[in-house]
Parts: C-alpha cells; sequence; structure tokens
C-alpha cells in the first residue's frame, strides 16, 4: 500500500475513533465516510451522544454489566471486543461519566486502510465528533493522505481551536461544517458550559480564508431571542457565501435532566421555518431546515 | 373441481388471466417432449425448476424485437408504414407490442424508446410530445398489463429520456419497467442524477452497467423483462433454474456437491434446456413462419439459453452447516468462498457444453441468476443474494455483489431500499453506483421506503395493488399476484434499509 511507504519510521501519533460510518448522507455533500472521534471540550446541554464527551477513565462500572461480556479489564483498562459485542448500548447507559468503552484508539497507518476500503464509492470524508479538532496533529497526518486518495475532506466543528492560529489544518481541508450555538455570550455559556469568543472569530476567519462549508444552528423551543440572535448575528456575516443550515432541537438521546430543562419535544417545523425566512431575509441566501 | 373449473371461478382473475391459465392448462396436457427419469426426480424433489414453462415451447421465452428495423422498413405483416411523426411512431409500437410474444404473452422488451422516439420528439412542441408520450405509458400500464414489460433508456440524456423520467414520477405506475443503460462516460452526471431522483420516487429505471454488458454483447443489447440482459433482434429460448439449496441436500460435504452433485444437476438443466431449445426451432411454428423471423425483427441465432439458479446464500449455508443466516453467506469469508467455487464450478460446466443453435453465442448458454417465485418461500433467495433479514451493510453487501454479479450476463440484480433522508440528497446515491458499477456490480436497483411502486424480487408492483388481492378484489397487473405472494412467503419488501445512524452527530 502506497501511502504507508515510508512512515514507519514517524513517531505514531493515534486518535480515538468512536466510530465510523462508511455511507453517510448526511455529513456534508454526495455520499461520504463519516468518522467520529471521542472527546469534546463543549458539554452542550442538547448533546444527544453524550458518550462521546469525555474519555472513559476505566472505573470498570460497564463492565459487569454488559449481557454477552464483550468488555473486561486487562492491565487495568476496559477492553471492548468488537466480535462479541451486539451494540445494545447498555454500557453507555451505565456509565454516568459521559464516556464510552467502545472506542478504538487508531493510528493514521490503521484508518487508512479503512477509508481505501470504501473510496470507490464516496466522494470524501468527514471527520466529526466529539470534537475532532482535538486531535489536530493526527487530522494534519492524516488529511494530505485522504487527498491523495483523490478523496475531499470536511471537518465538522464546534470551532474551539482558533484555525487562524492552526493553518495547517486546513491546508489539506476542503471545508469546515462549523456549529454557532448560540452567538449572546452568555447564552452560550449557559448552553454550552464554554465561551463563544473563539466560535465566532473562526465563523469570520473560515469565511476570509475560503474554508467555511456550511454553518449550522439549532432553533430550540420558545426560546424566540436567543435563536433570533444567532440566526441574525450567523446571516449577516455569512450572506450567500455559505451553506446555512437550521436544525431542530430534537430530545432524542438528550440526557433527561436537560431535556428537562431544554423541552421533552422537537421544535416545531413552522416555528424552525421563521428562522430560515429571518435568515434569508438578512441575505443568508443558502438558509434552510434540515 | 377440475382445474379448468378452479380457473374460471377464481374471482381474483381478470379475463385475461383467465385465459393465459386456461391455455397454460392446455399446454400442459402434451407430453411429446420427453425428459430422463433423473430429469424428472430431480424435478419431483424441487432441485430444478422449469418455472412452468409450459410443456409445449411455441415461441421463445423472451423475445427482443430489432424496433429501429421497424421504424425503417415498417412491417407487412401489419401494414405499418416506417412512421413521419411522433403520432405515427407512437402508433407504430402500440400496433406492435401487441405482436411480439413472449412466457407471458406480454412484450419483455418494449426497445429503447429515448433513442427510438427522440428524432420524432425533437421535432414536436415539447408539451405536445410530453401529452403523446403520456398517453403511450397509459396504453403500455392498461394493455401490457405485466411488470415484466419492460423499456430501456440511455445511456446518453435525451429530451425524450427526460419527459419519460417526468411521466415515471407524476403517473406513479407499475408497469414498464425501465433500465438506464449506465455508462459514467456517456451518461451526464446530470441525467444519472435525474434517474436516481426517480427510481427513489417509483423504483425505477435501475442501473445497467452499460460497459460490462456492452462488453459481452455488444452495443446492440437489450435489458429486458426484469433485468435480463439479451440480444437485441434476438432473446433468450428459455430459462430453467437450479434450486442450489435443494440441489445441495443429497451432499454429504463441500466437496461431495463440487464433485457429485452439482455436475449431476448441471448436466440434467442442460439436458431440459438442449430439448426445448430444439423442439422451439425445429418443431414450433415461430422460427419458420412468425412475421417477427421472416420478415428480419428477429434473428434465430440471436437467441441464447439461460441456465438460471437461485438459493446459492442457502446452499452454501447448508453445506457449511450454518443455521443462522446471519454467520453465512455474505457475512462470513469462507461461506463466500464456497459460493465463489461454486460459481466458478458451474460457470465452466455450463461453458463447456455445445448448446444446439445459439450461434451468435459460440454455441454456448449464458448464467441467469434468478429473481425467484412467489412460491419459493425463504429456502431459495434469489440468484446469488444474500438473504432478506441477513443483509450486512451496504457497503458489504455491495462488496458481496461485485464478486457474483460478473458471472451473470443474461442478468442479476440486487436492490436497496433507502431510507427518507436520502430523497433530498440523491447525489449521495450516485458516487455509490459509480463505485459498485466500476468494481463489477452488474445491475443496481433502488427505491424508498415509503414508495408505492416497490420493487420486489427484481418486478414492480404497487403496494396499494398488493392490498387489494389481500382483499380478494382484481389486480390489472398480471404479476401482482407474484408480489403478495414473494412477501407473503419469502418477506421481500421487508429488505434492510439504507439509513443515516439517526444518533450518530453529536451537532444534532
Ligand atoms: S465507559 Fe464509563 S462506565 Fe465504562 S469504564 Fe469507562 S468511564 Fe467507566
Ligand atoms: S453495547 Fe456495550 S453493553 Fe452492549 S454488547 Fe456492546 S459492549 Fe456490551
Amino acid at each position: 500500500m502506497p501511502w504507508t511507504a515510508g512512515y514507519s519510521a514517524m513517531k505514531k501519533i493515534t486518535a480515538p475513533i468512536n466510530r465510523i460510518i462508511p455511507f453517510s448522507n448526511v455529513d456534508g455533500p454526495s455520499n461520504r465516510t463519516a468518522i467520529f472521534f471521542q472527546g469534546c471540550q463543549f458539554n452542550c446541554r442538547f448533546c444527544h451522544n453524550p458518550e462521546t464527551i469525555h474519555m472513559c477513565v476505566h472505573c470498570g462500572e460497564c463492565v459487569e454489566i454488559c449481557p454477552v461480556k464483550a468488555l473486561s479489564i486487562q492491565d487495568g483498562r476496559v477492553v471492548w471486543n468488537k466480535e462479541l459485542c451486539v451494540n445494545c448500548d447498555t454500557c453507555i447507559r451505565t456509565c454516568t461519566r459521559s464516556a464510552s468503552p467502545k472506542v478504538t484508539e487508531m493510528t493514521v497507518d490503521e484508518l487508512l486502510p479503512q477509508i481505501e476500503r470504501v473510496r470507490p464509492y464516496i466522494q470524501g470524508i468527514t471527520l466529526s465528533g466529539g470534537e475532532c479538532t482535538i486531535y489536530k496533529d493526527f487530522i494534519i497526518e492524516l488529511f494530505p493522505r485522504v487527498k491523495e486518495m483523490g478523496l475531499t475532506t470536511l471537518l465538522d466543528s464546534n470551532g474551539s481551536l482558533d484555525f487562524e492560529k492552526n493553518p495547517e489544518i486546513l491546508e489539506y481541508c476542503d471545508g469546515v461544517m462549523l456549529d454557532v450555538k448560540a452567538a449572546d455570550k452568555d447564552f452560550h455559556e449557559w448552553l454550552v458550559r464554554h465561551s463563544n469568543e473563539t466560535v465566532l472569530r473562526n465563523l469570520e476567519y473560515l469565511l476570509r480564508a475560503g474554508k467555511l462549508y456550511e454553518v449550522r444552528t439549532i432553533i430550540f423551543p420558545g426560546r424566540d431571542k436567543d435563536n433570533t440572535d444567532t440566526v441574525s448575528y450567523v446571516s449577516r456575516i455569512i450572506q450567500d457565501r455559505c451553506i446555512y443550515k437550521i436544525i431542530r432541537y430534537r430530545q432524542f438521546g438528550v440526557r433527561e435532566e436537560q431535556q428537562r430543562i431544554l423541552g421533552d419535544d422537537t421544535t416545531d417545523e413552522a416555528y424552525a421555518k421563521t428562522f430560515v425566512e429571518l435568515a434569508r431575509s438578512l441575505g443568508a441566501a443558502k438558509a434552510y431546515l434540515v | 373441481m377440475s382445474d379448468a373449473l378452479n380457473i374460471v371461478k377464481d374471482t381474483t382473475l381478470t379475463y385475461p388471466q383467465t385465459l393465459l391459465a386456461l391455455a397454460k392448462l392446455g399446454e400442459n396436457t402434451d407430453h411429446t417432449i420427453r425428459f430422463s427419469d433423473e430429469y424428472y426426480t430431480a424435478k419431483e424433489e424441487g432441485a430444478l425448476c422449469d418455472l412452468n414453462e409450459g410443456n409445449l415451447p411455441y415461441r421463445p421465452r423472451y423475445i427482443c424485437p430489432d424496433y429501429d428495423l421497424l421504424f425503417a422498413k415498417g412491417c407487412d405483416f401489419l401494414g405499418i408504414e416506417p412512421p413521419k411523426d411522433l403520432l405515427e411512431a407512437i402508433n407504430a409500437l402500440e400496433i406492435f407490442y401487441n405482436h411480439v410474444p413472449s412466457i407471458t404473452c406480454y412484450p419483455v422488451y418494449l426497445g429503447d424508446l429515448d433513442h427510438l422516439l427522440e428524432p420524432f420528439v425533437l421535432k414536436e412542441d415539447r408539451a405536445f410530445a410530453k401529452k403523446v408520450l403520456k398517453l403511450f405509458l397509459l396504453h403500455i400500464d392498461k394493455v401490457l398489463t405485466d411488470s415484466f414489460v419492460h423499456a430501456d433508456i440511455g445511456p446518453q440524456d435525451s429530451v425524450t429520456g427526460r419527459i419519460l423520467l417526468e411521466l415515471t414520477e407524476e403517473m406513479q405506475l407499475a408497469i414498464p419497467n425501465i433500465t438506464l443503460k449506465y455508462d459514467p462516460e456517456l451518461t451526464s452526471d446530470d441525467f444519472a442524477l435525474a434517474c436516481v431522483r426517480c427510481m427513489l420516487k417509483t423504483a425505477k429505471p435501475s442501473f445497467a452497467n452499460h460497459r460490462m454488458f456492452a462488453k459481452e454483447w455488444g452495443e446492440d443489447y437489450a435489458i429486458a423483462s426484469c433485468y435480463n440482459g439479451l440480444k437485441k433482434a434476438g432473446g433468450g429460448f428459455t430459462l430453467p433454474r437450479m434450486r442450489l439449496y435443494e440441489c445441495s441436500l443429497h451432499a454429504k460435504d463441500p466437496e461431495d456437491f463440487l464433485n457429485v452433485w452439482l455436475p449431476h444437476y448441471i448436466d440434467l438443466q442442460l439436458e431440459y434446456m438442449d430439448k426445448r431449445v430444439r423442439f422451439c426451432v425445429e418443431e414450433s411454428n415461430f422460427f419458420k413462419s412468425n412475421f417477427l423471423v421472416t420478415e428480419g425483427f428477429v434473428k434465430q441465432e440471436s437467441f441464447t439459453g439461460m441456465f438460471g439458479l437461485v438459493g446459492l446464500a442457502e446452499c452454501v449455508n447448508h453445506l457449511l452447516n450454518i443455521k443462522d443466516n446471519k454467520k453465512g453467506f455474505g457475512m462470513n469469508k469462507e461461506a463466500t468462498a464456497l459460493g465463489l467455487r461454486i460459481m466458478d464450478a458451474i460457470d465452466k460446466r455450463v461453458a463447456a457444453h455445445t448448446a444446439p443453435y445459439c450461434d451468435a453465442f459460440d454455441h454456448r448458454y449464458r448464467l441467469h441468476a434468478q429473481v425467484g417465485i412467489d412460491t419459493d418461500g425463504m429456502d431459495d433467495s434469489p440468484g446469488t443474494r444474500i438473504p432478506i433479514f441477513a443483509e450486512p451493510t451496504m457497503l458489504e453487501q455491495l462488496e458481496v455483489n461485485e464478486q457474483f454479479h460478473p458471472y451473470f450476463p443474461t442478468g442479476t440484480g440486487d436492490i436497496f431500499k433507502f431510507e427518507e433522508t436520502y430523497e433530498k440528497t440523491p447525489e449521495a446515491i450516485l458516487p455509490i453506483i459509480k463505485g459498485s458499477l466500476s468494481r463489477g456490480l452488474r445491475y443496481f436497483s433502488g427505491y424508498l421506503e415509503n414508495c408505492d411502486v416497490v420493487r420486489v424480487t427484481g418486478y414492480l408492483v404497487k403496494k396499494s395493488e398488493i392490498e387489494k388481492l389481500r382483499q380478494k378484489k382484481q389486480s390489472l397487473n398480471n404479476v401482482t399476484i407474484f408480489g403478495k405472494g414473494a412477501q407473503d412467503g419469502a418477506h421481500a419488501l421487508d429488505r434492510r434499509i439504507q439509513r443515516h445512524e439517526e444518533d450518530h452527530s453529536t451537532h444534532q
């Protein structure tokens, strides 16, 4: 395999991969392989895959509960046997730390054959998470080699990495799909438990750099002001220069205590549509409801 | 009650359906063609199946007339002049179709409609042409009431092709089946995408690997009936099938099967084919006096026999003693490898057999992965497909298919059911089709999970029509009854759905 040539001497960078979806039609244009990394610095209240937020601390609580004994402890670490696992997700429901035992540490050389296998059927790959940019060294090593395969490369990011200060990650990246969860500083900090300063800087920088593929904002039920603020803010900046996906809040997978705060129902479609209209009226011509 | 009486009293049969059933009954009173005792035993055991072709082949099973010839010189027998405009062209086709026989009595190949009609369509105002084509499609659906009626389009984009796609979507009819002859170099992405959109909503067109077919058959090939590759101005004499699961039941182990039982049954099926082909050419009136032959619309040397098979997956799983399909053929390297060994063995033995006639094919029959019939139940999956309920991910399913499709010049295919979000992202499907065709897939069909027109095992039915039969009402389409059988017995509509995993993005 040509892409492995000459790399054996290099130090092996690894990243924790939560899952790989060979064919995805919802992670960017065309058919793509979506690769999900484990771990995220944000802790969004609405996260519907909370098990991807933190790294496993190997407490072992989920091990006993696995119905098919796919989990075991070896040398103080939880080991997941993929072949035995029936994907019942009991372990994930058991974990109180928003982590998952079903994560594989991989090197770029281990990941590439999996992409090569799917290559004939896809237009490109999308790295997602968790937050993929936590593993920027891994990405910097991965992307040029994916480009060599004739594939496109997208990052699905929460915008926590300052892209302006990390130009190498963008060099072989075709575009970023950026979440702008809230424009208002306080609302963002409440919602995500993290500042949005870098996110908003990235919004403008990526646009300038021609690397903003799309922006996404979630519309929450009953939060007129916050929804309006965010959608207006983003629309004024991006105009018709990138896609703007307006997404309805969905309660599925959201932790119960958060559902009590954010709502246990999906945002009404007609209500969400008013924000698409708002975005368009402010010049975001490529806004649409997902 | 006599069989005839049963037929005429069956209130779910329309008049033509009653007539055809009675004709078959009459045909089967004759026993001129005799086979060896071993053949009858094999048939009795269910190892070989003649697909109820009838005892007297009074016409080839599938006929693909040369419609270019019809348009160039007209037809003496039917008194048709070469058409000068669109109305005359449509009229000529409609008359002609009624005189093209087949195993089902309906024409299984309507021609490469875009290619045939484009010169006439271009001379008309688009709206008028569309109206004419709409009435044409309506005529086909209501008169040629059988889903094995099949039209081809492509590989090039055309106004006619576009109109046919628009109408297919607007009219939501099960008939005719449609295939796009697809070649990424000859077919524009834009036209291919229009075909994907139409396919998602109406289960047609399917995508045929044009390069692969053209290489095997020459450019003048037709896709007819379900997905059958045949030569234009020719066709298929006969299509019996080995039911490989039943064929494997006497075998002690894989080697015993490969060395003893497989050759045994292959030879018996060849005997059946040889005798039918000979009778059809030498005894029946078709090749002697039918106007299609005498006027050159078909040539006897361009017909071949189709050597069919079903149930490879179940055969392999039985031989390897695998009880759970989910751990068997298609999911397990050893099982898939045995499947390939079996296919190689069948391919070699059939290719070593000198077939009577079949001059354009070097006197050889061609393999066909039969789609199954309504009474098959769960014992035999169509052709070399992975059993319903055991399908792996779409990627794995394609990888398995790509290894098996090259064996079947006279047709094979697989069907993928897509989840609703694909309606908005047809451009996510085209690369899958392109990739798999480049890697050996022969034929790709798909539909959206919530469609009314759906693909059963190769042919199309409307779910609403199956419902009619359940309520003991008549369905105009001869094939709806097969669709009901395939769903009730083999769960053919419950195939795996390609869906994005709903919970996979943390970003909602
Ligand atoms: S996944 Fe959670 S419960 Fe299981 S060992 Fe890791 S931290 Fe503990
Ligand atoms: S999902 Fe977790 S609990 Fe369920 S089988 Fe797999 S490892 Fe075990």
